[in-house]
């Protein structure tokens, strides 16, 4: 009994403790005023992690939006309401698979590198030297990656909605003869921008932000071996992947008045 | 202004349960070459890391310029730092930077000077370690001693008034460790510079230190000049000096019988 107690405690504690340094990264890093003088560190982290995931998000977008369309024509074309399947495809990839989709893809490419990137340099004792030279790694090393993370995100997710769609169209109006017209004219119709565009643009910046920190938080907080480091990394994408579908649960709850 | 540059008052210092120091005191002079020397283990990298503030000790105090480190702010300690140097045991250069731009580093941080400036600066720099050739290679191209010299480049780029070098004469060859030594000694003369050397290579430290702290189990064992120190009676000094592994200082990490733990599971 007590030794379950004790445990309990243990964990408790230690939860605690990584809520306490990770939100004083957070902190330190990113409510601080920004620096012109970094901000080619900033395009540099947003060319690593937002520009270098294009092509998988695109190939992914691609992939999904067809597939939607195959399901969705068969499915629909039994009601004889295939003309609805641009709508269906649109409202599913922009408030949902869109963000979703790209926050997992995003923790995969970039999370992972920026947590062994971190890892790495303190292992190699470079955020050391840095910290004696007296520069700061959270605002020189930290900051530019959650700020580009922070950016990066949305605009995936957004270009991920749109190639999506384009691969839908393919699929759906070049191949399977949805009528092109009633497939764009449903979506213009049926698509809100502020009801259904932003929501999921708010959701993707959300990931943005949630997958970057743990992905710096697990990075600065390693063990400084290659055991931990791949520890670490592991965690990062665990944790992020996790992440992202809970708060999407709670965001959809939030956004659209459930 | 007093004439210590660093005064570290009975610190206390552990690394999990294992004691590093218990109550250790020393005085580092203004513009001397002062040595921490013991065998492996005894915590000499920790002792620059507490210096640095990058370590706090459990108890005690750490002074430098008349500054008790573990009470300043961040914003403080990046400031008092930008009068540190510290050479890393593993050089830590920043990969994803040129040679130059390594040395570069700490000079486009923390001065406005032109560019023309910032290069003959880097230059020097690399010309005192032999390494002005290489300015254009990157860390991963260099060999370990390379490395380090790089870092050392660095590290004196600020020509700041403290300069702490970790295990600095380590993976050099014979050439470039006679370079690094005259170096140190030159900085110390030319610029008063304060200079803390961790070390356990005897001869080239007692060559160049006007002061050497000998440090075992966790407590300051001797101190003086070497001569003072090659005197010494004590016979955990003179182990250290003689480099003989049975004495008052175990060579040996804390372990059962040695026979008895060969012997355990096995059927005769």
């Amino acid at each position: 009994m007590i030794s379950t107690l004790r445990n309990i405690g243990q964990f408790v504690l230690g939860m605690l403790s990584v809520l306490g340094r990770s939100g004083e990264i957070w902190w330190r890093a990113i409510w601080r005023r920004p620096r012109l003088a970094n901000a080619p560190l900033l395009f540099r982290q947003i060319y690593q992690l937002g520009v270098l995931s294009v092509v998988i998000i695109v190939l992914s977008g691609f992939s999904i939006g067809a597939v939607l369309a195959l399901q969705g024509y068969n499915q629909l074309v039994q009601y004889g309401s295939e003309s609805a399947l641009g709508l269906g495809v649109a409202l599913v990839l922009v408030m949902e698979i869109g963000p979703v989709v790209t926050g997992l893809l995003f923790a995969g490419r970039a999370g992972s590198a920026v947590t062994a990137e971190i890892g790495l340099m303190k292992a190699t004792e470079q955020l050391s030297s840095m910290e004696m030279i007296g520069v700061d790694p959270l605002q020189r090393i930290v900051a530019p990656r959650l700020w580009a993370g922070f950016i990066s995100m949305p605009i995936l997710s957004l270009m991920f909605c749109v190639v999506g769609i384009w691969g839908a169209s393919l699929v759906g109006v070049d191949w399977l003869g949805v009528y092109e017209g009633a497939f764009w004219s449903s979506m213009q119709q049926g698509v809100d921008f502020v009801s259904h565009v932003l929501k999921g643009i708010v959701k993707s910046v959300v990931f943005g932000l949630i997958v970057t920190w743990i992905a710096v938080f697990q990075g600065y907080d390693a063990e400084p071996t290659s055991e931990g480091i791949a520890a670490a990394t592991t965690r990062t994408v665990v944790f992020s992947s996790v992440a992202v579908l809970i708060l999407d649960f709670f965001l959809t709850l939030v956004m659209f008045n459930f | 202004m007093s004439s210590s540059h660093i005064k570290i008052e009975n610190v206390t210092f552990s690394r999990g349960s294992r004691r590093i120091f218990d109550g250790v005191s020393l005085e580092i002079p203004r513009g001397k070459v002062v040595a921490i020397m013991g065998p492996s283990g005894t915590g000499k990298t920790t002792l620059l890391r507490l210096i640095g503030g990058q370590l706090k000790p459990a108890t005690g105090k750490v002074w430098v310029n008349d500054q008790c480190v573990s009470k300043l702010n961040r914003e403080q300690l990046f400031s008092l730092r930008k009068d540190m140097g510290m050479l890393f045991q593993s050089g830590a250069l920043f990969t994803d930077l040129s040679v130059f731009e390594n040395v570069a580093f700490p000079l486009r941080i923390h001065t406005d000077l032109p560019e023309e400036l910032i290069r003959d600066l880097v230059l020097i720099k690399l010309q005192a370690v032999g390494l002005r050739g290489a300015s254009a290679l990157y860390p991963s191209e260099l060999s370990g001693g390379m490395n380090r010299r790089v870092a050392l480049a660095r590290t004196i780029a600020l020509d700041p008034g403290i300069i702490m070098y970790d295990e600095p004469f380590t993976g050099l060859d014979p050439i470039a460790m006679g370079v690094v030594v005259q170096l140190i000694r030159t900085l110390n003369k030319v610029f008063g510079t304060t200079s803390i050397i961790v070390s356990h290579d005897l001869q080239e430290t007692a060559s160049i230190a006007d002061i050497i702290y000998v440090i075992a189990d966790g407590k300051l064992i001797g101190e003086g000049s070497p001569e003072a120190l090659f005197n010494d009676p004590s016979p955990r000094v003179q182990q250290f000096i003689k480099g003989l592994p049975d004495g008052p200082v175990p060579f040996h990490y804390p372990a059962r019988d040695f026979k008895e733990e060969l012997l355990e599971g096995r059927n005769w």
